[in-house]
C-alpha cells in the first residue's frame, strides 16, 4: 500500500470504465471502487476481495435492516416518542462496510450517527434511542460489544480511539481500532491531535471519516482546501479515498487498515466519500441550504439498490430472499416501535446515580435534600 | 519505618514512583516528562528506570494529552498526566469537563475513569503570563471531577496515591511556590481520608481556610496575630471538590468568625461556595460575615505586580481584623 494509494494511480480501462466520477468536481481523485451504480463488479488493483453469495447476502440484509430501523427512528421522533433523531440515510454502505471489516476484538468508537456500525458490532438497536428519547446519555456497556458510547462533541472520540490503541500496543495485543468521524470533524483540533497523536506512537487505530458533504449546513469546501484524504500524508500515514456508497469497496479498504494496523502497520486514514440523503438531525432542514437535483444525482448511487441490482444481476438472491428480508423488516421495526414506547422514564433520582465511581459528599447531600423535598408532596398527599 | 524528610517535588516524585512499582497499568504521560524530568523535575528519573513506554513523553498537545489519556483508561490503564503550567490546560478543558468528567455517568456506571490531572498551578515564582493562574473554581463547577490539593510533602505523597487509586478522575493541583518546602513523609503510614480537611494550627478567636500554596501564608499570619494576642486556627481543606464542610463547620462554631483564604480571583471562587455554605450552616454561630482574600478581577498580572495581586500576610491579618472588628 502507497501512502497515497489513489491519487498517481491512472484510471483503468476496461472495468473501471463503468464507475462514475464524484459529484465533488474536476480534479477530484478516482475513488476505490468495487461496486458500481449499475450494480457492476470491477476490480481495484490493492482491494481484491473474495465474498461469498451469502456474505454478499448478508450485506445486504444488514443494510436494508438498517435503514428500516432508521427510518423507524425518524417516524417515531416524528411521532414526539423521540426529542432527535440522526439518521444515517445514504450512509449504510460506508457504515455495513466498514463495521463488517471489524473482529470481535477490535474496539470502534463512533460519534452519534453510527447505527449501521452498532449493528455490526451486535448493540441491540434499541439501545441507541435512549439518549434520544431522553431516559439516558449513553444507555449500554461499551464493553459488550467494544462499541463505545456516542460522543455528541465533534472530533473527541478520535482521542480516544487513539488512548485506546496505544493501550492495545502496550498490552501486545493484535487487535484494532476503528474511530468515526464526519467531514467537519475534521477541523476540529482534537482530530488534528489524534493524528499527530497516533502517528508519532504508530497506533493501531483507523480514522474512518464518512465524507457526507454537509456538516450541517457547511459544505466540505468550508472545512477544506484539499481533499480530505491527503490530509494523512502530511501526518505520516496513508489515505485513501473510497466510494463510501459501495459496501463492498468499503469492506475492502476497510479490512485492509485494520489488518495494516493489526499488524504493526500503524494509522491509516479512511475518507469514505459518501453523502447524507436527509437532514443532519430531526431538527434541522437541508432545503434551506442544498439542492434537490444534488439529492437526486446521489440517489442513482443510493449503497442498497446497487447492491440488489448486483444481487438479481448475478442471480444470487432470489424473490423468496427479498420477501423475508422484508418481513424481517417489518418486525424490526414493529420491536423498535413496541420497546421506545414502553421505553420508561428513569427513577427521579438517577440524577444523582453514576456521578462518581467513589462517592462524593456533595452529591450525597445534595440526594438526601431531593428525596426529602420529593418526599414532602407524597406527606402532604396522604393528609 | 520510612520516614524522610523530602520537598514537595520529590515527594510526588516518590509518590509516582511508588505508583509506577505496585501497579503496572499506572503511565504517566505529558510534555517534557521523560529525559528532562519535567520543567520543574518532578518527573526526575523515572522515565530512566521505567522506560518509554510507562514514562510518556508527549506531543505538545494538550487536548491529545488528556483525551487519550481517556482512552488508555477506557483500555484499562491509569493514567497520570502532567499538565505543564496551570494556563496551559484551556486546550484540554474540553476533554476534562466534557469527555472525562462524563464517561462514568454516561456509561451508566459501567466503565470508570481512573485519570489523574496533575497541575502545578499558582503564582510568585516570577514567571510570565499563563503560569502563575489558579484556575481551580473552573473545574470545581464541573459534577464528576475531584479537585485536590496539598500543601506538604507528606500531604503530596499520599494524596497522590490516592487519587491514583481513586477510580474517578482527579484533578491533582500542586502548589509550585511550595515544590522546595521540606516536611516528613512517612511512606508506611495509613493515610487518613483524601477529602477531609485538617487543623494545623489550633485557635479560638478566627479559623482561616485555605488549600495548597495559601497554608503556610496562613500560618505564618496565624503566628503573627499571636504575637498581637490573637489565637486563630489555620485549616487546611486539602480538598476542593468535595469540600470538607463538616470540618469548617465544626471550626467556626468554636471560633465565630471565618476568613477564606485562595489565591484564585475572588469572583465566583472557592471562598464565595465556602462563604454561602457556611453561612447557611453557621448563620447563628457568627459573629462576623465570613470574608474573602483572593485574587482580582483581573488577569493574572506581570510577575512585578504579582505581590500587589497575591494575598500576602498584610492582607490576610487585614481581613482578620475587618472580621474581629464586627
Amino acid at each position: 500500500m502507497t501512502v497515497d494509494s489513489t491519487a498517481a494511480r491512472k484510471p483503468r480501462g476496461g472495468k473501471r470504465a463503468g464507475a462514475k466520477k464524484p459529484a465533488a468536481g474536476a480534479g477530484e481523485p478516482e475513488l476505490v471502487q468495487l461496486l458500481t451504480p449499475e450494480g457492476e463488479r470491477v476490480e481495484h488493483p490493492d482491494y481484491a476481495i473474495d465474498v461469498t453469495p451469502e456474505e454478499l447476502r448478508g450485506l445486504y440484509r444488514d443494510m436494508v435492516l438498517t435503514r428500516r430501523f432508521d427510518g423507524e427512528a425518524t417516524t417515531l421522533q416524528r411521532q414526539g416518542e423521540l426529542g432527535l433523531w440522526a439518521s444515517l440515510l445514504g450512509q449504510e454502505a460506508a457504515q455495513i462496510g466498514s463495521g463488517r471489516a471489524t473482529r470481535d476484538d477490535d474496539y470502534v468508537f463512533p460519534t452519534y450517527r453510527e447505527h449501521g456500525v452498532a449493528w455490526c458490532r451486535g448493540v441491540d438497536p434499541t439501545n441507541l434511542l435512549g439518549m434520544f428519547r431522553g431516559v439516558n446519555n449513553g444507555g449500554w456497556d461499551p464493553n459488550e460489544n467494544n462499541f463505545h458510547l456516542y460522543t455528541i462533541v465533534i472530533g473527541s472520540q478520535a482521542l480516544h480511539a487513539t488512548g485506546y490503541a496505544m493501550g492495545i500496543t502496550k498490552d501486545g495485543a493484535d487487535s484494532a481500532v476503528i474511530a468515526y468521524f464526519g467531514d467537519g470533524a475534521t477541523s476540529q483540533g482534537d482530530v488534528a491531535e489524534a493524528f499527530t497523536f497516533a502517528a508519532v506512537y504508530n497506533a493501531p487505530v483507523v480514522f474512518f471519516c464518512q465524507n457526507n458533504q454537509w456538516a450541517i449546513s457547511e459544505p466540505t469546501e468550508k472545512q477544506t482546501r484539499v481533499p480530505l484524504y491527503r490530509r494523512a500524508q502530511g501526518y505520516g500515514f496513508p489515505g485513501v479515498r473510497v466510494d463510501g456508497n459501495d459496501v463492498l469497496a468499503c469492506l475492502a479498504v476497510t479490512r485492509a487498515a485494520l489488518e495494516r494496523a493489526r499488524t504493526g502497520q500503524g494509522p491509516t486514514f479512511v475518507e469514505a466519500f459518501t453523502y447524507r440523503m436527509g437532514a443532519h438531525t430531526t431538527s434541522d432542514d437541508p432545503t434551506r441550504y442544498r439542492r434537490d437535483e444534488e439529492r437526486e444525482l446521489w440517489e442513482a448511487k443510493d449503497p442498497i439498490l446497487r447492491l440488489r441490482r448486483h444481487l438479481e444481476r448475478e442471480g444470487l438472491a432470489d424473490a423468496e430472499f427479498f420477501a423475508a428480508l422484508e418481513a424481517e423488516s417489518d418486525a424490526l421495526a414493529k420491536r423498535v416501535r413496541e420497546t421506545v414506547r414502553a421505553m420508561p422514564d428513569p427513577d427521579s433520582t438517577a440524577i444523582f446515580e453514576n456521578i462518581y465511581a467513589d462517592g462524593h459528599a456533595l452529591v450525597d447531600e445534595e440526594r438526601e435534600q431531593f428525596i426529602a423535598y420529593q418526599a414532602s408532596f407524597a406527606d402532604e398527599e396522604s393528609k | 519505618m520510612a520516614t524522610e524528610k523530602l520537598s514537595i517535588a520529590k515527594a510526588i516524585n516518590a509518590s509516582l514512583r511508588t505508583a509506577l512499582e505496585n501497579d503496572p497499568k499506572v503511565v504517566i504521560m505529558g510534555e517534557d516528562v521523560g529525559k528532562l524530568g519535567g520543567v520543574f523535575r518532578v518527573t526526575d528519573g523515572l522515565q530512566k528506570d521505567f522506560g518509554e513506554e510507562r514514562v510518556i513523553d508527549t506531543p505538545l498537545a494538550e487536548s491529545g494529552i488528556v483525551g487519550t489519556a481517556i482512552g488508555l483508561a477506557l483500555r484499562g490503564y491509569r493514567p497520570v498526566v502532567e499538565i505543564q503550567f496551570d494556563g496551559f490546560v484551556f486546550p484540554a478543558y474540553d476533554q476534562i469537563v466534557t469527555q472525562l468528567a462524563k464517561m462514568h455517568a454516561r456509561a451508566l456506571g459501567k466503565i470508570k475513569m481512573p485519570v489523574v490531572v496533575r497541575i502545578p498551578y499558582g503564582g510568585a515564582i516570577g514567571a510570565v503570563e499563563h503560569h502563575s493562574e489558579s484556575p481551580e473554581s473552573l473545574f470545581a463547577h464541573v459534577a464528576g471531577l475531584k479537585i485536590v490539593s496539598p500543601s506538604n510533602a507528606s500531604d503530596a505523597y499520599w494524596m497522590l496515591q490516592q487519587a491514583i487509586q481513586s477510580d474517578d478522575p482527579v484533578i491533582y493541583f500542586e502548589p509550585k511556590r511550595r515544590y522546595h518546602d521540606r516536611s516528613e513523609v512517612d511512606t508506611d503510614a495509613i493515610p487518613g481520608p483524601l477529602h477531609t480537611a485538617r487543623t494545623v494550627r489550633q485557635g479560638t478567636d478566627l479559623t482561616l481556610a485555605a488549600y495548597g500554596p495559601m497554608v503556610k501564608t496562613c500560618l505564618e499570619a496565624a503566628a503573627a496575630a499571636a504575637e498581637e494576642g490573637k489565637n486563630l486556627e489555620v485549616l487546611d481543606l486539602r480538598s476542593i471538590s468535595p469540600i470538607d464542610f463538616d470540618a469548617i463547620q465544626a471550626s467556626v462554631e468554636r471560633t465565630r468568625r471565618l476568613v477564606v483564604v485562595h489565591e484564585a480571583p475572588v469572583f465566583f471562587g472557592s471562598g464565595a461556595e465556602i462563604a454561602a455554605r457556611i453561612t447557611e450552616r453557621c448563620f447563628y454561630h457568627l459573629e462576623a460575615p465570613v470574608l474573602r482574600v483572593g485574587g482580582y478581577h483581573a488577569p493574572y498580572p506581570p510577575s512585578r505586580l504579582e505581590d500587589e495581586y497575591l494575598p500576602g500576610l498584610d492582607r490576610v491579618l487585614d481581613a482578620v481584623d475587618r472580621a474581629l472588628a464586627y
